[in-house]
């Protein structure tokens, strides 16, 4: 008899990210709370920009404007642009000697768990964001079911790619123990880099190519390209497959440094 | 006075000499909180670089408006902003020895801790401001003087204000503490923007109830003479000192209430 795919320890590893961010409510209404007030301030600064600069600026309209800012906000819940995450604190405390003793791998069972509180996240944050940006905006939404569909394939891959490199910090504590500082970098570099503030597309040439490559893009710009439907058919296609591509280089990255800084790990205290 | 003073000095000072010791990571850390000064300024410029103006802005006007509040705030944020620390101390039960000592316990939680870090960001503030100043055809006098000092010191007293707010309404949030950046950080953020860009009801949150507007916007307009939000008087940038002590009274009134609200977690 087959096993059953619903008690594979990593299927598991998924539901129980996703159920465990279902028991603070007020968590995250809070969390909406803050997200909608910088959705309007952000909406208002773009929208004035597009504006002041005739109706189009670097290709967005002021509804594809609206868009993206309120698609941004509604992904903040569901991807991890300040750096920290439970295992950083598991090194640092050495708790994480317990997880190498489990025969489950370790970079999958807490890539899974922070990707499932990615997705419920979606649910309480992201679509009310939606709702709010469609109410307080002309926003533009995605047109017909394939935009929509290939949009959440592209909004799953952003959030395992945020994660999965957010991985790659946290493991950096097996060489340095006190990760802190790698994350108030990565904290500061990511969200530029992968356009929560303004499209990348505004950035000059040279910055721009400095953007897109890194894998920052690929957590929330290009998924937001998709899901807007400013892209579509071939251009939706590539952008998808860059994603894949990133997802699979910070996968193999954190698997690469998971096995060398296993040996480096010393658990301090007793 | 003085010897009342003197037990938070000691303490400050040895805060801060604990953080100075661990010094790659204090060094990090300094670095870190500069390059998210600098990134914001980036975006900035990326978004005023790619138009002329944006809500009745130029680029040297909005830097000056960015640095007249990233000042005012860092410095708030070097006094006042462990107070984000405030629903942890109450969630492991540690607030309670506050309570214990003969001391106010809002003295207390500011000087529970201080980030050194955080003098990066002021440097990053000030530098744009400075920047600001030299590209802006500002007309120089004992005025201008006076509406920038009197902008600065009020963001800051405002800035604090909201911090002591949200700690008050903290009492009641717990595990809610992310709603109160709506108005803390989303107010910071507010803070470096043109208000005219703002719907309406942005225009009544942050001109009024949290009246960070008037930390750096209105009187950078009436400084520069800029076209303002319509409807508003050019002269209501002096009006900033007003609005902090609107800011002081709500979160004495928040704190006051929120404490008194406070029942211990047991332990």
């Amino acid at each position: 008899m087959p096993p059953n795919p619903l008690r594979n320890p990593y299927w598991r590893f998924l539901v129980a990210g996703f159920r465990g961010q279902s028991a603070y409510p007020l968590a995250t209404f809070a969390g909406l709370v803050a997200n909608a007030t910088f959705g309007l301030l952000k909406g208002g600064i773009m929208g004035a920009a597009v504006d002041s600069s005739g109706g189009e600026l670097a290709g967005y309209s002021a509804a594809t404007m609206a868009a993206f800012v309120w698609l941004g906000q509604g992904m903040l819940g569901s991807v991890n642009f300040w750096g920290g995450s439970a295992l950083q604190d598991r090194i640092r405390t050495g708790d994480v000697a317990v997880d190498f003793l489990r025969p489950v791998s370790v970079q999958a069972a807490h890539v899974l768990t922070d990707v499932g509180k990615g997705l419920f996240a979606l649910l309480p944050r992201g679509l009310p964001s939606v709702v709010i940006g469609v109410l307080v905006s002309h926003m533009a939404l995605p047109g017909d079911p394939a935009t929509l569909a290939l949009g959440l394939v592209s909004l799953l891959l952003g959030i395992a790619v945020s994660h999965a490199t957010v991985y790659l910090v946290s493991v950096a504590g097996l060489w340095l123990v006190e990760t802190r500082g790698v994350a108030v970098l990565y904290m500061a570099v990511s969200g530029f880099f992968a356009g929560l503030y303004t499209p990348v597309y505004l950035y000059p040439d040279w910055l721009l190519a400095i953007t897109l490559a890194t894998p920052f893009p690929a957590m929330m710009q290009l998924p937001v390209d998709v899901l807007s439907g400013r892209v579509t058919g071939w251009a939706a296609g590539q952008h998808l497959t860059v994603q894949l591509g990133w997802l699979v280089a910070v996968l193999v990255a954190g698997h690469l440094a998971t096995r060398a800084g296993r040996r480096r790990l010393e658990v301090q205290g007793g | 006075m003085a010897d009342r003073l003197r037990a938070y000095r000691a303490v400050l000072a040895s805060r801060a000499r604990s953080q100075a010791s661990y010094r790659t990571s204090f060094r990090l850390d300094l670095v870190g909180a500069v390059l998210v000064g600098v990134i914001e300024l980036a975006e900035i410029w990326v978004l005023y670089s790619a138009t002329d103006e944006i809500g009745g802005l130029t680029l040297a006007q909005v830097l000056l408006v960015f640095g007249v509040a990233d000042l005012a705030f860092s410095l708030a944020d070097l006094v006042a902003g462990h107070c984000d620390k405030l629903p942890v101390y109450v969630r492991a039960g540690t607030l309670d020895v506050f309570f214990l000592r003969p001391q106010p316990i809002l003295a207390q939680l500011v000087t529970s801790d201080l980030s050194l870090r955080r003098i990066g960001r002021c440097l990053v503030g000030a530098t744009a401001l400075a920047v600001g100043l030299a590209l802006n055809d500002v007309a120089w006098g004992l005025g201008a003087v006076g509406l920038l000092m009197l902008a600065v010191l009020s963001g800051f007293v405002i800035f604090t204000a909201q911090f002591v707010t949200a700690a008050g309404l903290q009492f009641f949030l717990v595990n809610g503490a992310e709603m109160t950046n709506a108005f803390v950080y989303g107010g910071r953020y507010a803070a470096t923007q043109p208000a005219t860009v703002w719907p309406r009801a942005l225009l009544v949150v942050f001109g009024t109830i949290f009246p960070v507007a008037f930390a750096a916007y209105l009187p950078v307009s009436t400084l520069l003479g800029t076209r303002g939000v319509a409807g508003l008087p050019a002269w209501l940038g002096w009006c900033a000192p007003v609005a902090a002590l609107w800011a002081v009274v709500v979160a004495a009134a928040c704190w006051r209430w929120g404490l008194r609200h406070y029942r211990g977690a047991g332990g």
